[in-house]
């Protein structure tokens, strides 16, 4: 069992859980994950590590509800415990001194770019944060990614906090000014987002490095549900990424898989009267 | 008594049949096939065995259970005494009982099998573990400990094996599992229908009571290093499986509704997925099942799916019924089943729908060419015979790899091209005091076979330590 030391609202829906978890805190490095099971009979669910505290044996979990598994996840108060928490799982961050570094976070993604953009600040590169939201009480971490970060830019869909509009209109400022121009861009979001942001980038050659969330089981590499496809090639998000090129990614392919599970009972209804039908002329 | 039977009288006794649940009744329903013996059949079943000098059965073992033995103790209905033996002999007899391939295995090698049927040694294991189970308490540590400390990775069948075996000989054992529960390939790979979680609890209780510890959760090689482990143990046994599935390398198998056998079987029987609880783990459902391969797996994937609702549960091989790998057993419960089996065909493409599920399989048909390497006929593709099939699954049943999780972190292990972990005739490793067995050494292999690398190891390892200086 793995305590829940503390559970603070972020925004709505989005918790921030810092967890007993000693071996983790003190194996974990940037841009790795952790698979948590809430108790006896729940899914599997793949969270990025946040944070790690090695002296405190905790992690940090940024949980948003999506679906029931992770409604009853941040329902958890602190002092009750999750079942299972496996980890560090994926590859670490690959830091190099990049330089000038546009990192963009969308939604709860934010949550994912944290870690891994602190780890370059903390190389010495310039980093430039872009966050946004549906609106500002969906913008998350701006205080914190302001610790490190030359500048943070927000923007949000309703316009109540920062610029309204999308992340990638900032970007495309920066991007337009070669004062600005960055060697590297991270970016951690819903895929529509990611890919917008590979295609800005693309002309200019710009390495993007992306953060893919396909559905996952055990997270260890051995049944494969997580696969992407990344330039001519298959790879396991779980033990080969989580974080890849992002010009490289087949974001479409990544995206339907991604509704598997959304669709999968719609569809088998379908099939069953078509061919209930075809039985029937 | 039995003990008064002469060969011929033994002789005459036919084999007992294996009492089953109906066959139409079970497709839908994942309680176990096999519903055991009694005891009036066990006993009459092991009258059949000729107690021979020559004990070939044993050498058809790969964990040497002493067969004659304790078949006679049941022959005279002696289950507590047959039961001592296969507790000594076998950390795992339940499980070995119900999914040991026998019949090229003991039962292969029984003198009674030259004419008729040979004794039904793996029906008789499964009886007594069971029937122990029900009957003694669970075993207890040895009064001498060693003081002597073993890491075991891995909680599958060849780590349990070793687990136990060492603990009996009185070592500090934990076993470290990555997996939020133990068994590895008896909890995520083998179906409820085959080998009941049951089973696999109790026979981790019983390994328990013997003083193993298991600590879940522990994925070596990220959560913990073999380093680390060495710096706390005399000893390590490493059986982490070879958990990388092997897909078809065809377009298509990216699409909604393709599953690895190891994703498809782990859903529904680690994970749950065919309770259907709130907040569990789903699984695709479709009228059309189609899996790929002629194995075990192959088999319980696609008996899995006819449980799941499929109509048409195919199983697409591209050898003939022959060359099937697959337990003898598991075929037969197939047919029974209403499983379709499709031989000689090889899957070229799958075919999406606009919304990028499967939609049907385009395959190709085969014929039987010279042997290859494995002994097998060579499958050789038939000119102009390609075919659509209709689907809306297509699970890939055709084998795994080494998973590079833990040898990646410990370069000083030295591996084989395949990625596999080289040992020596101990099975040491190239590091000194770690030990490798199971399917992370030899490839794709079976659970009895892995049970036997864990026992083999751990008579190794018990001797290593016992040479060494006491920390």
């Amino acid at each position: 069992m793995f305590e829940i030391v503390r559970n603070d609202i972020l925004a709505p829906q989005v918790h921030r859980l810092v967890v007993k978890a000693p071996r983790v805190a003190l194996a974990r490095k940037p841009g790795q994950f952790v698979i948590v099971r809430l108790r006896e009979g729940a899914e599997r669910i793949p969270l990025t590590i946040a944070d790690a505290d090695p002296q405190a044996g905790t992690i940090t979990l940024i949980i948003q509800a999506v679906g029931p598994s992770t409604q009853e996840m941040v329902a958890t108060p602190a002092g009750a415990a999750l079942r299972d928490v496996a980890g560090p799982l994926g590859r670490p961050t690959e830091i190099h001194r990049w330089g000038k570094v546009v990192c963009v976070g969308g939604g709860v993604g934010t949550a994912v770019l944290y870690p891994l953009a602190k780890a370059l600040a903390e190389a010495g590169n310039q980093i430039t944060t872009i966050i946004g939201g549906r609106s500002a009480a969906y913008v998350i971490l701006r205080d914190e990614l302001a610790r490190f970060s030359r500048q943070v830019l927000v923007t949000t869909e309703d316009g109540s906090l920062g610029t309204q509009g999308l992340v990638t209109a900032s970007l495309a400022e920066i991007l337009a000014d070669p004062q600005r121009r960055p060697d590297a861009v991270f970016a951690v979001g819903p895929a529509p987002m990611m890919q917008a942001i590979a295609e800005q980038t693309r002309p200019l050659g710009i390495k993007t490095i992306v953060s893919l969330n396909p559905i996952m089981v055990d997270g260890t590499g051995m049944c494969g549900g997580c696969r992407v496809t990344i330039g001519d090639r298959i790879k396991f998000a779980c033990v080969d990424g989580p974080e890849f090129d992002g010009h490289l990614v087949d974001f479409a392919e990544l995206q339907h898989r991604q509704n598997t599970y959304r669709e999968a009972d719609c569809r088998l209804e379908r099939r069953l009267r078509e061919l209930k039908a075809q039985h029937q002329p | 008594m039995s003990a008064e039977l002469t060969p011929k009288q033994r002789m005459a006794i036919p084999r007992v049949a294996m009492p089953e649940q109906d066959a139409q009744e079970r497709s839908g329903k994942f309680c176990e096939v096999n519903l055991g013996l009694g005891e009036a059949a066990a006993i009459e079943e092991a009258r059949r065995c000729l107690q021979c000098r020559n004990r070939v059965c044993v050498e058809g073992c790969p964990v040497a259970v002493r067969i004659p033995e304790f078949v006679g103790f049941v022959a005279e209905g002696d289950f507590k005494a047959a039961a001592k033996i296969l507790r000594e002999d076998s950390a795992l007899p339940a499980m070995a009982g119900r999914v040991c391939p026998q019949e090229r295995q003991c039962e292969a090698k029984c003198i009674r099998g030259l004419r008729g049927q040979p004794v039904a040694i793996g029906w008789l294991e499964r009886f007594v573990a069971d029937w122990a189970q029900q009957h003694l308490a669970p075993p207890s540590p040895p009064a001498r400990r060693t003081g002597y400390k073993v890491a075991v990775v891995g909680s599958g069948p060849g780590g349990l094996t070793a687990a136990g075996e060492l603990a009996r000989m009185g070592h500090e054992v934990t076993v470290f599992e990555a997996l939020h529960a133990p068994g590895g390939v008896l909890r995520y790979g083998i179906p409820e229908f085959r080998l009941p979680k049951r089973t696999v609890d109790a026979e981790i209780a019983n390994l328990q009571a013997l003083g193993v510890k298991i600590e879940c959760n522990v994925v070596v090689g990220k959560t913990l290093t073999i380093q680390q482990i060495m710096q706390e143990f005399d000893a390590c046994f490493i059986a982490n499986g070879a958990g990388l599935p092997v897909f078809l390398n065809i377009p298509g198998e990216n699409l909604k509704g393709v599953y690895s056998a190891n994703e498809y079987l782990t859903r529904v029987n680690l994970m749950g997925a065919y309770l259907q609880e709130a907040g569990g783990t789903p699984v695709a459902r479709g009228p059309v099942a189609v899996v790929f391969g002629g194995g075990n797996t192959a088999l319980d994937a696609v008996r899995t799916a006819r449980r799941l609702g499929s109509e048409r549960a195919i199983l697409a091989y591209r050898r003939g019924r022959d060359e099937m790998p697959a337990r003898i057993e598991e075929v037969h419960h197939g047919q029974q089943e209403g499983i379709e089996f499709m031989f000689l065909v090889n899957p070229l493409e799958i075919l999406g729908d606009q919304e990028g599920w499967v939609r049907a399989i385009r395959l190709q048909r085969m014929e039987l060419g010279e042997p290859d390497a494995s002994g097998r006929r060579r499958p050789v593709p038939v000119e102009g015979s390609n075919f659509e099939l209709e689907a809306d699954l297509a699970i890939v049943a055709i084998g795994t790899r080494a998973n590079p999780l833990l040898t990646a972190t410990c370069p000083e292990l030295k591996l084989n091209k395949w990625g596999n972990i080289e040992v020596d005739h101990r099975q040491m490793t190239s590091i000194p005091g770690v030990f490798a067995g199971g399917d992370i050494v030899r490839g794709g292999a079976t659970v009895i076979l892995a049970m036997g690398d864990g026992k083999n190891a751990a008579a190794a390892i018990d001797e290593y330590v016992r040479g060494r200086p006491k920390r």
